[in-house]
């Protein structure tokens, strides 16, 4: 029974914590590699554009409550998400034809663009700022869990409750359709491959007749349906508060290159390795080691390898050895 | 003279814009944005050694900044003899036993080849290492945040003035640098912008939780100054007479004698603060300079023609027999101890360290912005871009809401979108610097007072 309570234990403060959180900067991974593989910088505005997104899917969410619609147990931010995608895409063609095309066309290094970014990151920062304020916010409703630890006990007598919220759910459900359509999408569609064709080799895609400006446009597309759903997804689970969407850009860019940058797929599992990695060596393990242990050898410490202040310091230090031993990622992606 | 017109007019119109404010706000701002401003001169001119000179990203300015902070707090805070003899031997015996760990594992990277099994012992050594220096530190790192929690909590420095802690910021920074540069160096651009950036917040991540060392987000207040203090200023009598000379016509123009008083004790406040500031710039000037003239030396000699055609062309370089990697660590390392020297300047001029406040936004990036609108490559550049960018930071405010009440002036004011505009105010810079950074990157690459290589 002790072995099933110290399982228990480790599902409800790890597991599931730790695969909701990987889901979405595996999201917002895809999308920086998305960027870097097709555009070809690394976007520092990532933060800023998903909290953009959220911002558009807030605000309608907001009016649909105002107005009354509800999406029953499901929150109403759901309904929203697609208007705030149609902003964010819109946002992103623009600031692409304003900023970045100049660039594209001029075949400017990479570093140029990156600093480019980091003026789009300022723009978009003043702009979400702005419009809805650098306060917290939260957005969620309808039911809140889908298994109450309380519920949990007394179905199955167990003394650990496993709580599963729904947000976590609903952010692990729409990942894997999402990731899983990109995917498809990329591997067995026309577009899918050409997109693929001109990350690999521009001149040779342009040779065989692919339209570069079709390309670039679909990769907005894409990258800002990512930004939005992963940056709501975000901000269902915790809250909405622009400077730490601004702070999550870290984390998103570790799990790229975890990843391999270039590579959706290796960004997509980068975000796991990341958000593992930051719970399972910052949890306080000692509850678990009283269940699995015989009482005679009861730990007195907290056995937590790390405090919980290093939650981030741990992601990036495991991309520093990741970059040191394994330049290209764990998933080969470029080259560097 | 005509070959420096443009460098001329550039630093006349900032310093008008700083007498402007002086005249038309108060003294008092206008002095801190200046000393500000040359705070942000001399970490531009550490980012534009590593950008400029030889082309590599540092995006890692925060974390320098906040170790010339620490320098500055572990210089000039009194030791706290409690706290050291309560956990001092813990912690200086972890500290040798890192040092044994890193020599360790040196000797094992320099005298083994490549092979399975030395990563295994390497990742051995290192496992058991920080596990015994937790079982080390641990109980000295209880007892001395035990020592009055409330007051100290931490070992305190050496009690030293703080103006030696701008050498030591610069060592800190340096260090650090030397580290981050043998491991990342080799990256190509832009994953090194990325490196750095996570380093930095590594180092501020750190800063922020050992208490015992920096007291973390308690903050340490009341560091020692170079300069006198605003109290004593206004008790001394040469301080006293020298307002009053300043102020001799003013004064001269009210008769009542109580009246005269009460003015020029207004005025000595209000002046002991001037005084004060005007005191910090003069050291800051200094620094500034010295850092100008050597910085623009090297710019002009053999090495800086090395380091330019390292950027241009690295493999030609290389070909040449340059040692690019190892130049590379150099101007990086020296980079960096600049920002460190900034750092310790910024905790000098605040009195107070405050690990909490080092932010990417402000403390990389904005850094950034300054030496791309200054003009890479070019120190005057550099300078002029710390300059006016933190102008524009702090006056973003007041000309935000001038420019709100000029847009809005059809509305009414309790008109919900005026007030809303009005509260949001301060992101007004934010929106300035993007779009300023946008502009001069698209219309004039090479910023305000662009490169300008003349061979001698």
């Amino acid at each position: 029974m002790d072995f099933v309570n110290a399982i228990i234990l480790l599902l409800n403060y790890i597991f599931v914590p730790a695969l909701a959180y990987g889901s979405q900067l595996a999201l917002g991974a895809i999308f920086v590699t998305l960027i870097y593989g097709i555009l070809r910088f690394a976007n520092f505005a990532t933060g800023d554009m998903m909290s953009f997104g959220t911002m558009f899917v807030i605000l309608f969410t907001f009016y649909f409550q105002s107005i009354g619609i509800s999406f029953g147990v499901l929150p109403t931010a759901l309904l929203a998400i697609p208007f705030g995608i149609i902003f964010m895409v819109g946002y992103m063609l623009i600031v692409d034809k304003l900023v970045f095309k100049y660039y594209r066309i001029n075949k400017s290094p990479p570093v140029q663009l990156a600093m480019v970014s980091i003026g789009v990151m300022f723009v978009t920062q003043a702009v979400v700022r702005i419009i809805i304020g650098p306060s917290d916010r939260r957005f969620f409703d309808g039911e809140k869990f889908l298994i109450k630890a309380g519920e949990f006990k007394e179905m199955t007598g167990l003394n650990e409750g496993l709580a599963i919220k729904s947000t976590q759910v609903i952010t692990i459900i729409v990942t894997l359709i999402l990731v899983s359509t990109l995917f498809w999408f990329l591997n067995k569609t026309k577009t899918g491959k050409s997109m693929r064709a001109y990350s690999d080799n521009e001149d040779l895609a342009l040779l065989s007749g692919i339209d570069p400006k079709k390309i670039v446009m679909i990769t907005w597309v894409i990258a800002g349906i990512l930004a939005t759903i992963g940056g709501a997804l975000y901000g269902l689970d915790k809250s909405f508060k622009p400077f730490t969407y601004f702070n999550n850009m870290l984390p998103i860019f570790a799990a790229a290159i975890v990843g391999g940058i270039g590579n959706p797929f290796g960004a997509f599992l980068g975000g796991y390795v990341i958000s593992f990695s930051e719970i399972l060596l910052t949890y306080a393990y000692r509850k678990f080691f009283m269940y699995v242990l015989p009482e005679s050898m009861e730990p007195d410490g907290l056995i937590q390898l790390l405090s919980t202040d290093y939650k981030f310091a741990v992601s990036f230090s495991i991309l520093v050895i990741v970059l040191l031993y394994r330049p290209s990622g764990i998933f080969k992606g470029k080259v560097l | 003279m005509r070959k420096n017109l443009n460098v001329i007019a550039a630093y006349s119109i900032m310093m008008g814009l700083i007498i402007l404010v002086g005249i038309f706000q108060s003294w008092n701002i206008a002095l801190s944005i200046f000393n500000l401003c040359l705070i942000s001169a001399v970490m531009t001119m550490g980012a534009n050694i590593q950008w400029g000179y030889a082309g590599l990203i540092n995006f890692g300015i925060m974390g320098f900044t906040a170790l010339g902070g620490l320098a500055a707090v572990l210089i000039s805070v009194d030791p706290v003899q409690e706290a050291w003899s309560a956990g001092g031997f813990n912690i200086l015996f972890s500290l040798f036993l890192i040092i044994a760990m890193v020599l360790a594992v040196r000797y094992i990277l320099k005298n083994y080849k490549k092979s399975k099994n030395r990563t295994y012992i390497l990742a051995a050594i290192i496992i058991l290492g920080i596990v015994i220096i937790r079982f080390v530190s641990e109980p000295g790192i209880e007892a001395i945040e035990g020592v009055n929690p409330a007051k100290t909590g931490f070992l305190g420095g050496l009690g030293l003035p703080i103006i030696f802690s701008w050498v030591v910021g610069a060592f800190f920074a340096g260090g650090l640098a030397f580290v981050i540069g043998k491991v990342a160096l080799g990256l190509r651009a832009d994953y090194l912008a990325i490196a750095t950036l996570l380093i930095s917040e590594i180092v501020i991540a750190i800063i922020k939780h050992e208490d015992w060392l920096t007291r973390g987000v308690k903050n340490v207040i009341g560091l020692k100054r170079p300069a006198p203090y605003e109290v004593n200023l206004q008790q001394t009598d040469w301080f006293i007479s020298l307002v009053e000379k300043f102020n001799s016509s003013k004064l001269n123009l009210i008769t009542d004698l109580t009246e005269r008083q009460a003015t020029l004790n207004q005025l000595v406040i209000e002046g002991s603060s001037v005084f004060v500031k005007l005191c910090y710039s003069g050291l800051f000037l200094v620094v500034v300079i010295i850092l100008l003239i050597l910085t623009q030396k090297a710019l002009y000699s053999p090495w800086g023609r090395m380091m330019r055609a390292i950027r241009d062309n690295e493999e030609a370089a290389n070909a040449m027999g340059k040692n690019v990697v190892k130049q590379h660590l150099l101007i990086f390392v020296l980079g960096s101890a600049i920002v460190g020297i900034a750092g310790a300047m910024l905790v000098t001029q605040d009195g107070l360290f405050t690990p909490g406040s080092y932010r990417p936004l402000r403390y990389t990036f904005l850094i950034w912005v300054m030496v791309i609108i200054g003009g890479s490559g070019n120190n005057f550049g550099a300078i002029l871009g710390g300059f006016v960018v933190w102008f524009l930071w702090i006056e973003a405010a007041p000309i935000g809401i001038y420019l709100v009440n000029l847009t809005t002036a059809g509305l009414d004011d309790t008109h919900f979108l005026k007030v809303h505009l009005i509260e949001s105010v301060p992101y007004f810079r934010f929106l300035m610097m993007g779009v300023g950074l946008l502009v001069i990157m698209r219309y004039r690459p090479k910023g305000i007072l662009p490169e300008k290589i003349e061979i001698k």
